[in-house]
């Protein structure tokens, strides 16, 4: 019986597609690099012009990581919460925990007004951004656990996210309407999202928490597919609903607030590339889909992010609004070619 | 053996002194009006809901100290609940059952692909292995789940209601898998159902549930108390005790 089918095939496909829109991603930018310069610069031989190698390693290749990492990340929270919540519709975004960052953020940028100049711009170094977002996604966060230890219907659970998300949004617009125009701007640029902004230092940090997540995401493959049967079920096959339940909901707050911290709320990616990726790969198993949404995601990142860059143009696009133009038809597409969303 | 239980607003006993015996190898029915609590108490037995007072004891183990991994390889369910919409396949969905055996990864080893094939011809579906589970027909998605159910190799399998949505032909064929399996494999099985007149023909032992009292037993000394004729109101079946059937009143 074929049973078992071989995704060997279409994994070397994804990876060649991924490496191919990396190429295209670090060739493609502002300034015309040619080609063959950029691999001497990737392989380390001599480059005949230092400012492209400038160019090159110190803010292509970073942003094109940037943009790997953000794009798995999101991919694999929401495959996650679609299957922890048995909602097609769940995600990072939905659950209101990238809401949560945006309020740190803002209450960090607007709120620094009314700190004075000297404590305000000691805390709007880049790391106070992230450690803002964080603790605001982690805020949110605590509240959703809360509120699933005393909820058992998983329906309220994503319904309170959506409350959490409008209460965000309001306080934010409310921080805005007493903010300057400046400190306004600043937040509003942070919300567009940009993947471009990261030193190596804070890429190593980044890559480090996104790869131990993924890593400790790994253990939860097993309950995950159990899960895909409904909770008694998967209770009677004895896995740990709890431990389950906390290290995902966990592990991926960390990851969205952390991604939401580095390079802005990025929409869409966590809710489209698990579908996609399901539509292509046509299995609900996790120990396929965790890695090929990884690919997906990374390739539709690097894709969104050469076309926001508008190649040979001195314009960068809000990355935020080419991901929400490139996920929403994706979509709308799947629900009228599927009729309905799977999990 | 004694078990209360409840919902869950305050201590609300559905049921109250329950003495229930099993022995391996048996087919066991449990019968009862709607709302009497048979989903009640075969979730208590399951560790699903909470007991009220009492102790459930399995294999002379206290069923609360068996922890989680160690009774889903002693107990198996098949529920009402329908499951969540997926793109498992009838394979896939039956290798779950494995859970309990497989390393964290859920990897399977050559004994889980033994028992997966055996649990799907035992109920016929060898054939069914690469359809989607959305593709199946209730009768076909019942089969799967008891096959999922046998994947697991339990001593105890508990069937929640295995047979609504089912037409009469489908009844029949989970009814006599089941009876079957208790027979080639000695497991034991609990049912409940509202198939009173099937149960009655199949079954090795009754549990009946009524409003006043939890009876147990076979069916003829079931009869010889006359506790399968106060199963159900008078006034509209009547017990034929000679066709061991459940008949309408005229």
């Amino acid at each position: 019986m074929a049973t078992k089918k071989t995704y060997k095939y279409s994994a070397a496909v994804l990876l060649f597609l991924l490496l191919a829109t990396w190429l295209i991603n670090i060739n493609l930018g502002s300034v015309s690099i040619p080609f063959k310069e950029i691999i001497n610069i990737i392989t380390g031989t001599t480059a005949e012009n230092e400012n492209w190698k400038y160019i090159i390693l110190n803010y292509r290749i970073p942003k094109s990581i940037t943009a790997i990492l953000v794009g798995s990340g999101l991919g694999i929270s929401g495959l996650l919460m679609q299957t922890l919540f048995r909602n097609p519709l769940a995600g990072p975004f939905v659950l209101g925990i990238s809401s949560g960052a945006s309020l740190g953020v803002a209450i960090l940028i607007l709120g620094s007004g009314f700190l004075g100049t000297y404590l305000g711009g000691f805390l709007l170094s880049n790391w106070s951004v992230t450690v803002a977002a964080s603790l605001g996604s982690f805020m949110v966060l605590s509240v959703v656990l809360i509120a699933i230890k005393k909820i058992r219907n998983t329906m309220s659970i994503l319904i309170i996210g959506l409350m959490f998300g409008s209460i965000s949004a309001a306080i934010i617009n409310v921080l805005s309407y007493f903010s300057s125009a400046e400190l306004l701007q600043q937040f509003i640029f942070w919300s567009f999202g940009s993947l471009g902004n990261l030193t190596w230092n804070e890429l190593i940090i980044f890559a480090s928490i996104i790869s131990i997540s993924i890593l400790l995401l790994l253990g939860s493959i097993k309950p995950l597919n159990g899960l895909l049967l409904g909770e008694n079920y998967a209770i009677s096959m004895g896995i740990n609903l709890k431990k389950t339940r906390n290290l995902v909901l966990i592990v991926t707050s960390l990851m969205t607030g952390v991604i939401t911290a580095f390079s802005g709320p990025i929409a869409f990616i966590g809710l489209a590339v698990p579908h996609l990726t399901k539509l292509l790969f046509d299995t609900s198993d996790h120990k396929i889909l965790i890695p090929t949404v990884a690919l997906t995601g990374a390739i539709l990142m690097l894709i969104c992010d050469t076309i926001a860059q508008v190649p040979n143009s001195e314009y960068t696009l809000p990355i935020n609004a080419i991901t929400s133009l490139f996920g929403a038809p994706i979509v709308i597409w799947l629900l009228i070619r599927k009729q309905k969303l799977t999990m | 053996m004694a078990i209360g239980y409840c919902n869950k607003k305050g201590t609300h006993f559905v049921a109250k002194n329950l003495n229930i015996a099993l022995e391996k190898g048996k087919l066991v029915t449990l019968l009862g009006k709607n709302g009497i609590g048979k989903s009640t108490l075969l979730r208590t037995l399951s560790k699903t809901q909470y007991k009220l007072e009492g102790e459930i004891r399995i294999n002379n183990k206290k069923l609360y100290d068996i922890d989680n991994v160690s009774l889903s390889r002693s107990m198996s369910l098949v529920l009402t609940e329908k499951i969540p919409e997926s793109q498992l396949s009838v394979y896939e969905l039956v290798a779950l059952g494995r859970q309990p055996y497989t390393n964290w990864l859920g990897r399977l080893s050559k004994e889980d692909l033994i028992k997966i094939e055996q649990a799907l011809k035992l109920v016929n579906i060898s054939d069914l292995g690469d359809r989607k589970n959305y593709e199946l027909s209730d009768g076909q998605l019942q089969k799967v789940m008891i096959a999922r159910a046998l994947a697991q190799d339990t001593d105890i399998i508990i069937l929640d209601e295995p047979t609504a949505h089912l037409d009469l032909h489908h009844k029949i064929e989970v009814f006599k898998i089941l009876q079957r399996l208790v027979l080639e494999t000695q497991k034991t099985i609990i049912i409940s159902t509202h198939e009173v007149n099937l149960a009655l023909q199949l079954a090795d032992e009754l549990w009946l549930m009524t409003p006043n009292k939890f009876v147990t037993g076979t069916i003829d000394t079931l009869i010889e108390n006359q506790d399968l004729q106060n199963l159900f109101p008078e006034d509209q079946v009547r017990f034929n005790t000679d066709s061991k059937q459940f008949i309408l009143k005229k």
